[in-house]
């Protein structure tokens, strides 16, 4: 089984099967809603088939590297990544008020994308240096981290990607056995801190967390797109409006519809039951991937297993609240399913990750 | 080792938010769906109205006088159109001929409006090269504009229309159920930029309107118009108008008023060129009412064609009004009285009538009652009833004074001459077959009438000038002193003309007005009647009216021609 040399390990190309099927079906899904929306810009469909190709050859690729040879690469990498945050500020490119993108020649890509992922990874290295639960100077490195990379986002400004990164690190931190006391404290200066940070908000960002509490004050404005997109979804009914037949997302009324309203569009047209399938398959991904987690015996694995599913849960989460009126509107594209070749990228280097961890847990038990 | 609860709660905590979005999820998709599939209905359909053309308006000949010509209205929604960029704004306005900072002014001015015009009644290339641009809230509406082939020939008649293609005036606005065509109404699925993307059900399917045949021959209205208008110039006149009629059927056959005004460029029209002088002025018809009172004289049995009368010294007192002849004309048959057109003799009928006799012929004629003619504005005239007749209005009358008609009317009056009695409905339609017109006279009286009024064209009559080559005619020329806020004006007069050819069975029936002359001559006998002489005998020609007068030929060319 092992120690067959390069040629072998890439012929023998190992997979974890729900993963990988999971990780099949939704592009396949997100291309027929694509389809449907594009009209006729099948340019647009193109690229995103392109970008959908890299990242099942990274899925493939990534599965196959050993976590210690991870393990390693981690400091360097986010390093790397915090460098291309702070590139962003300086030399980015600005869309809608926010400046959140790299321009290498003709790609574009988006760094806070990466810098989720080798944050996650640089905590489970910190806490899995010394068995756990994790002691107070292990904490207060940890929530600097946290800062070190929420802090570039928050100030490009990308406050729901900031968040979100938070939040995965604290994972981290929770699984590593933060203690109750300093997760409460935590929270009770985050809400402190909310008169502190409101007035630093961008003015669009104010509003949308205003018209998120009542979206029809404003009908035409920010609360627009909340209220195009509940009607999205919600004429779309038990059985849907049925294949390129939705109004909504067809007639352009619905802002954003390849990307973050992308829910919209889709529940527009398959309905409820579409809907409970999507939402299965999430399941599937994210109580697979905890189940790696919980079976992993790598302090470091396992602790990266648990937060990187939880990052696709979030962003599942987050989006799906965004798009039927249940969180205010913070951008943040659907995983698998939205148009974009950095969530693309980084969703697939989570999946490999994964399938990573299971296959040098299965090698080690094997090999025990 | 991490413990193992951490991970259940998170596991737990994963499944709760499933659970909340698939509680949302179903909320709306199962519970809400009926508003919110309404809602998008709102946004996404939309009812359009088809517009439909107004129908063509035609002269008797099918030449047309008002066509509807297919034009673009662009409009917009400025608060989007302001989103765009400055460059394309610029284009914008250049492609609608105005300068950019009118078209920047303009939109921020209406800032909050959904529906503003940019420009209506475009040339639809024009607004294909605006939507070509692209820009964000711009549309194009389908419209139609009314354009005038025959000007300012026929303007007050035809009248107009507005932008919205409501007639505004004339037999526009009087046929204007008739014309207007019924707009149709679509089901349509727009755009969030409420372009359509696609017809869902049509609702009305559009109605043209309908065509209108109008009695107006072109030919004869511009003639006529020509004439009237040259007059005009020559003497300096204010205005004029000009009525003929085809006395058979009723039917309107020209119809001028001056000053016209062009129907395709109103920019500087006022009421006063608009007013259809010919059926909304009225006017006291003076000398031309002379007929009626000889034709009341012979009717009351006690008068005969041969009947003389002493209008010696030449005036005559009636309660302390003098009423005067030109000059002594001494004795007078009831044919001279026409021919001289003698106040004096036209008053003696009169005061030796019972009041009620005259007024009887006139009302007959149809004088102080509209002609019915369907035409907007149009005035019935006046004429006080007999019983409320001082004797000094009994006596003026006569000569046609104290009352009052239109051209129209006159000219429908002067018809009973024409038909030996009968009085036409007047139409301003193209009838297909002669109508039956009222007997109102009996024959004999009016036909002798008719005799007596060739006599006014022959050498030595008023209105000889009124003569035409080769044709019989009659008519009675009138000249009326203005009325002013101070009473009579003693220098400003209305020339009139009213008569008929060809006199052996009258085709046409006549009348010509002349407002204020002011070029030397003022009687309607020296202005109006040469006016009447051209416009009759250009239209007996266009007409095929074959000739009744033969007396100027010599005796073998009667032969020749009665042999032929």
């Amino acid at each position: 089984m092992i120690a067959q040399g390069w040629f072998g390990s890439i012929v023998r190309v190992r997979v974890e099967p729900v993963l990988m099927a999971v990780f099949l079906l939704f592009p396949v899904l997100s291309l027929v809603t694509l389809y449907s929306v594009v009209d006729t810009d099948t340019a647009l469909l193109l690229r995103h088939g392109v970008h959908i190709l890299i990242a099942l050859t990274v899925v493939l690729v990534v599965a196959q590297i050993d976590i210690d040879v991870l393990k390693r690469l981690t400091i360097p990498v986010f390093v790397l990544s915090l460098a291309l945050l702070f590139l962003v500020l300086v030399h980015g490119d600005t869309t809608k008020g926010a400046t959140r993108w790299l321009e290498f020649g003709p790609l574009h890509f988006q760094p806070s994308e990466l810098v989720k992922l080798t944050l996650c990874m640089t905590l489970a290295v910190i806490a899995a240096r010394q068995p756990l639960p994790l002691g107070l100077s292990q904490t207060l490195i940890g929530l600097g981290v946290i800062c070190l990379a929420m802090i570039p986002v928050i100030l490009q400004p990308d406050l729901g990607t900031a968040v979100l990164i938070g939040c995965a690190g604290l994972s981290v931190l929770f699984f590593a056995g933060l203690s109750w006391k300093i997760l409460c404290a935590m929270g009770a200066a985050g809400l402190a801190a909310i008169p502190v940070i409101w007035p630093r908000l961008h003015e669009h960002q104010q509003r949308r967390l205003l018209y998120f509490l009542d979206p029809e004050r404003d009908p035409l404005n920010a609360g627009y797109h909340v209220i195009q997109s509940k009607i999205a979804i919600g004429s779309g009914g038990m059985y849907g409006k049925g294949w390129l037949n939705g109004t909504q997302g067809h007639l352009q009324f619905l802002p954003e519809r390849t990307t973050d309203f992308i829910f919209s569009v889709y529940c527009e047209e398959f309905g409820f039951i579409g809907f409970i399938l999507l939402l299965l398959f999430y399941m599937a991904f994210v109580v697979r991937g905890l189940m790696i987690a919980l079976h992993t015996r790598d302090r470091y694995a396992r602790l990266l297993a648990a937060a990187l599913t939880l990052i696709v849960f979030s962003y599942m989460y987050v989006n799906m609240g965004m798009a039927s009126g249940q969180l205010p509107v913070v951008g943040v594209p659907l995983p698998m399913m939205s148009m974009g070749g950095s969530s693309m990228l980084s969703v697939a280097l989570i999946t490999g990750i994964l399938m990573a961890i299971h296959n040098c847990e299965k090698q080690r038990f094997y090999l025990h | 080792m991490i413990e193992r609860w951490r991970h259940v709660t998170l596991l737990v905590l994963t499944v709760v938010g499933a659970v909340a979005i698939l509680g949302r999820t179903g909320y709306l998709q199962l519970y809400q769906r009926p508003f919110l599939v309404d809602e998008s209905a709102k946004r996404a359909v939309r009812e359009v109205v088809l517009p439909t053309h107004r129908g063509i308006i035609r002269d008797r000949h099918g030449e047309p006088l008002a066509v509807s010509t297919p034009l673009a209205s662009l409009w917009t929604h400025p608060g989007k159109l302001l989103s765009e960029s400055r460059e394309s704004l610029g284009t914008l306005a250049e492609l609608l001929g105005m300068p950019p900072d009118r078209l920047l002014s303009l939109l921020r001015s209406k800032y909050k409006k959904e529906f503003v015009y940019l420009r209506r009644g475009v040339q639809p290339r024009l607004a294909q090269q605006v939507l070509a641009l692209k820009l964000a809230g711009i549309s194009v509406q389908q419209e139609y504009r009314r354009y005038y082939p025959a000007g300012e020939i026929l303007a007050q008649v035809v009248g107009f229309t507005n932008i919205d293609d409501d007639g505004q005036e004339g037999l526009e606005l009087s046929f204007d159920d008739w014309l207007k065509g019924r707009p149709g109404k679509k089901r349509v699925l727009v755009d969030s930029r409420r372009r359509t993307v696609r017809d869902i059900e049509s609702i009305l399917v559009p109605e043209p309107g309908r065509d209108l045949h109008l009695s107006i021959d072109r030919r004869l209205q511009y003639l006529a118009y020509r004439e009237l208008l040259a007059a005009m110039h020559k003497n300096s006149a204010m205005g004029g108008a000009l009525v003929m009629l085809n006395p058979r059927t009723g039917e309107v056959l020209a119809m001028v008023s001056l000053p016209s005004y062009n129907p395709n460029d109103r920019r500087h029209l006022s009421g006063n060129y608009s007013r259809n002088v010919a059926v909304t002025d009225v006017f006291e018809p003076g000398s031309t009412i002379k007929p009626f009172t000889v034709l009341a004289a012979l009717l009351s049995g006690e008068y005969t064609a041969e009947s003389e009368l002493d209008t010696a010294p030449g005036w005559l007192m009636v309660d302390g009004h003098t009423i005067r002849d030109f000059r002594n004309y001494g004795l007078l048959s009831l044919a001279q009285v026409i021919k001289k057109s003698s106040n004096v003799g036209a008053s003696m009928l009169s005061l030796a009538l019972e009041p009620g006799q005259l007024w009887g012929v006139l009302d007959r004629a149809g004088i102080g009652r509209t002609t019915a003619s369907g035409f907007p504005g149009e005035s019935s005239g006046h004429l006080l009833y007999h019983e409320r007749w001082p004797r000094s209005t009994q006596a003026s009358v006569s000569y046609g004074y104290g009352l009052s008609t239109t051209c129209l009317q006159l000219a429908r009056a002067y018809a009973v001459f024409a038909t030996g009695g009968r009085l036409p409905q007047v139409v301003m339609q193209r009838l297909t077959e002669t109508p039956d017109a009222p007997q109102v006279f009996p024959a004999g009286a009016v036909l002798e009438l008719r005799d007596m009024m060739e006599g006014v064209v022959d050498p030595g009559g008023t209105g000889s000038r009124a003569a035409v080559a080769k044709f019989r005619i009659a008519g009675k020329t009138g000249t009326v002193h203005k009325i002013t806020a101070q009473g009579y004006a003693e220098d400003r007069y209305l020339a009139l003309f009213a008569g008929m050819a060809p006199a052996s069975d009258p085709q046409l029936v006549m009348v010509v007005m002349l407002d204020e002359p002011s070029g030397g001559d003022y009687y309607g006998g020296l202005v109006a009647a040469p006016i009447f002489s051209r416009v009759m005998a250009g239209s007996l020609r266009l007409l095929n009216v074959p000739p009744d007068d033969f007396s100027g030929l010599s005796p073998e060319t009667i032969v020749r021609v009665e042999r032929g």
